[in-house]
């Protein structure tokens, strides 16, 4: 009995061994590009210091932040870039959480005419994929003015306008909160707008910051619609676009240590973001994932 | 079954008789309405006005004159060549001075547009004639119609889904309807770079494009769709499932008992998802390159003679593709699974274990089909998305290795998304691009609808409980 239980208590450690070098193996891998991300961050890019490109060792022969001076130099326009992201980002954020809160509260709450026809509609809408559109959009926008010069805000528009479309996951709690409610407070003489103000909306905590927080991380990836409806215009690119040109572009070499300190320096922020609010992400996307 | 059959035959016969009952309605309210029900039926509006409701009054006068006006100035000229998109070339005249010609594309745009508001514009009007009817009818019964504040109230309680919706549906309407439709015209046009607009014409070419990415000789583009289609349906299916298995286990090994630091192995993985994509993938995808530091540490070990040649040969770039998805991918599954994982009921696993099962063998009874039956309307829709998956692709291959013997500038590791892209961008060729769009969303719908019939959770909602 006694020997049973002691082979019993090895082998749970022997497996739990095995579970913390899996867990160990998988750390570094997970962790490892971004720690050569940091480290060739580091490395200078001037001939007479170091070489720039890519290069067969990881540690910087000589540490230096040259790659870090030249972005805040003004010499390119990543402070500028990197404005135009925080800018869309921040605007597409409060937009689209604000969409996506008047639709959601609207087809869960309400019963109107053509809810399902609308619903139905805007499914197979979204079944088109989003790059169809770009040409028909591009030019759209140019009417108006908002591309090259105005990509900013043509961007953020674009962004915003079709956003009602999200409104899946939101809808999917407001329909966790109790109706009984909203007749609660409709016995009571309260209008359909103050029980969505003052009674959905401070419920809705955690979803509202899922919805803000999704909609500011995507700016900071857009490629395909911020190089398009920049297209030639460099003051009106975005980060990811700029940055990208760097490690595409045939001087990639010349630009890589640069594009890892410019990478940092986007990631930095965003991350911090997002660990900070992980726990309603992690809420958002379960409770998306499990009702569709 | 029979009573199914009934119904539906019943809203077939409602929707046909639909036209009728409203032709007889308008035609009652012309014939017993008064003087302003009458003139309402030419200047919109004018029955509410004369009868106090300013707000509604204003609303459907406003929405006519806005018609009349947009169809005078602009929409008609566009409307009347949407048959032709256009029929005179601009270009130099021998007197060396630019003429303009048509704008096929703004023909087309404007012309659908058209079509659109006029469409609003028969139900505004129809709206109008029923508004007229109810108030005649009000007031007969000697009830007070609503006062203009009483308008603006009931937009703010129980019309109030017409307020929180008005900016959201224009939205979508301008920037993805319109453009939809206006690229499944694009699809039966011959609009392509010899084809530019404003320069050029272009015009309806029937099923000509439809034709072409299904005929498989050397000029037509049958062989690389079935090529580009073939791996984005094998793309999606692994892209999906491996992430999902692995992204399971993981979060089954971080859940086990006596396993310390949980939150912390979980944070080193959500890293990815964290950090901008473009940042981590482009990194990753230098980091493979023919001259990244894999292949120089691997070199420089003294493990392999050249480069391998992850990025330039199609056998190499597709697995890589998938693993470095992978990387991606599984932190998202095991952020799903991990709570879900415990929310299986500790008797099931215990009983298991009293009858001797092996934990895979828990796993397989036990774990996996509870998780199949919870996450089936997520599996389905990370497969259309994988289909979609046009960051992952575009950041780390760009769809290369390409081939001559793929056509539009298709390369071996391109989804249907990415090469749509491509012909968009590089080509110019928007005809093609449309026909890939509409192909996209034929495939999208028919995994959609198919798997949605047949995942458990929607056929039989109590199963789990």
């Amino acid at each position: 009995m006694m020997k049973e239980k002691k082979l019993h208590k090895q082998h749970k450690k022997l497996s739990n061994g095995i579970a913390y070098a899996l867990l160990i193996v998988m750390s570094i891998v997970w962790l490892f590009p971004f720690v050569c991300l940091v480290l060739q961050s580091f490395r200078s890019y001037k001939p007479e210091v170091e070489f720039g490109g890519m290069v067969a060792y990881l540690l910087p022969k000589h540490f230096s932040l040259d790659s870090y001076k030249f972005l805040f130099s003004g010499e390119s326009n990543f402070l500028r870039w990197y404005g135009n992201t925080l800018i869309i980002a921040a605007f597409v954020s409060i937009g689209q959480t604000f969409f996506v809160l008047c639709t959601s509260y609207a087809l869960s709450r309400m019963r109107f005419k053509m809810r399902k026809a609308l619903m139905n509609l805007w499914l197979v809408l979204g079944m088109f994929p989003g790059f169809l559109t770009m040409i028909c959009l591009y030019f759209l926008l140019k009417q108006v003015g908002l591309t090259q010069a105005g990509a900013v805000p043509g961007l953020i528009l674009i962004s915003v306008a079709s956003s009602g479309m999200g409104y899946y996951v939101c809808k999917g709690y407001f329909d966790t909160i109790p109706k009984s409610l909203d007749e609660a407070a409709r016995i009571d003489g309260a209008s359909r707008a103050k029980i969505f103000i003052g009674m959905i909306v401070p419920l809705s905590k955690p979803i509202i910051i899922y919805t803000a927080l999704v909609a500011f991380m995507a700016p900071w990836c857009d490629y395909v619609f911020a190089s398009y409806v920049a297209f030639g215009y460099e003051k009106g690119y975005n980060v990811a676009v700029a940055l990208q040109r760097w490690v595409t572009t045939n001087d990639y070499q010349g630009y890589f240590t640069r594009f890892c300190a410019g990478g940092v320096l986007v990631a930095v922020p965003v991350t911090a973001l997002f660990m900070a609010l992980q726990k309603y992400y992690v809420e958002g996307v379960t409770g998306g994932a499990v009702k569709g | 079954m029979e009573k199914t059959k009934n119904s539906l035959g019943k809203r077939i016969k409602n929707v046909l008789m639909a036209p009728v009952r409203d032709c007889k309605e308008i035609g009652q309210t012309f014939a017993h309405g008064d003087w302003k029900t009458k003139v309402s039926f030419l200047i919109m509006g004018f029955g509410p006005l004369m009868r106090g409701q300013i707000l509604r009054g204003i609303a459907f006068l406003a929405s006519e004159i806005a018609f009349i006006w947009y169809m005078v100035a602009f929409g008609a000229k566009y409307l009347k060549d949407i048959g032709t998109l256009g029929t005179v070339q601009g270009g130099f005249d021998e007197n060396y001075s630019y003429t303009y010609g048509d704008n096929s594309f703004f023909i087309l745009l404007f012309g659908v547009l058209s079509l659109f508001l006029i469409v609003l514009f028969i139900y505004m009007w129809r709206l109008n004639v029923r508004v007229n009817m109810n108030e005649e009818k009000r007031l007969k019964e000697g009830r007070a119609l609503a006062t203009v504040k009483q308008d603006f109230r009931s937009l703010l309680d129980e019309n109030f889904d017409k307020t929180l919706l008005a900016l959201p549906v224009t939205g979508v309407f301008l920037f993805i309807l319109l453009p939809i439709v206006f690229m499944v015209c694009v699809a039966f046009t011959n609009y392509d770079a010899t084809h530019q607009s404003p320069t050029h014409l272009f015009t309806w070419v029937g099923l000509e494009n439809f034709r072409n990415i299904f005929s498989m000789g050397t000029a037509g583009f049958g062989k690389t769709f079935v090529t580009v289609l073939n791996w984005t349906l094998v793309w999606a299916f692994f892209a999906t499932f491996l992430t999902y298995f692995l992204g399971m286990a993981v979060a089954i090994l971080i859940n086990k008992k006596g396993i310390k630091f949980k939150k912390m192995w979980r944070t080193i993985l959500v890293m990815t998802i964290a950090i901008p994509q473009f940042v981590s993938l482009l990194y990753v995808s230098k980091m493979f390159a023919v001259d990244g530091l894999i292949n120089s540490y691997l070199m420089k070990w003294g493990w392999i003679n050249s480069p391998l040649p992850f990025w330039t040969k199609a056998s190499w770039a597709r697995p890589t593709i998938l693993l470095i998805n992978l990387w991606i991918g599984t932190p998202y599954v095991m952020l799903i699974t991990t709570g879900l994982l415990m929310n299986i009921p500790e008797e099931l696993y215990e009983s298991a274990k009293i009858d001797g099962a092996s934990p895979f063998q828990t796993f397989r009874k036990i774990t996996l089909p509870y998780m199949l039956f919870v996450t089936g309307p997520y599996l389905l829709t990370q497969f259309t998305g994988n289909l979609n998956n046009f960051n992952v692709i575009f950041l780390l291959s760009q769809g290369k290795p390409q081939s001559l013997e793929l056509a539009g500038g298709a390369g071996y590791t391109d989804l249907l998304v990415t090469w749509l892209y491509k012909m968009t961008v590089n080509d110019t060729n928007y005809k093609m691009a449309a026909v890939i769009g509409i192909m996209v969303f034929v495939v999208v719908a028919v995994v959609s609808v198919t798997v949605y019939n047949i995942l458990p959770s929607v056929r039989d909602e109590e199963g789990f409980q």
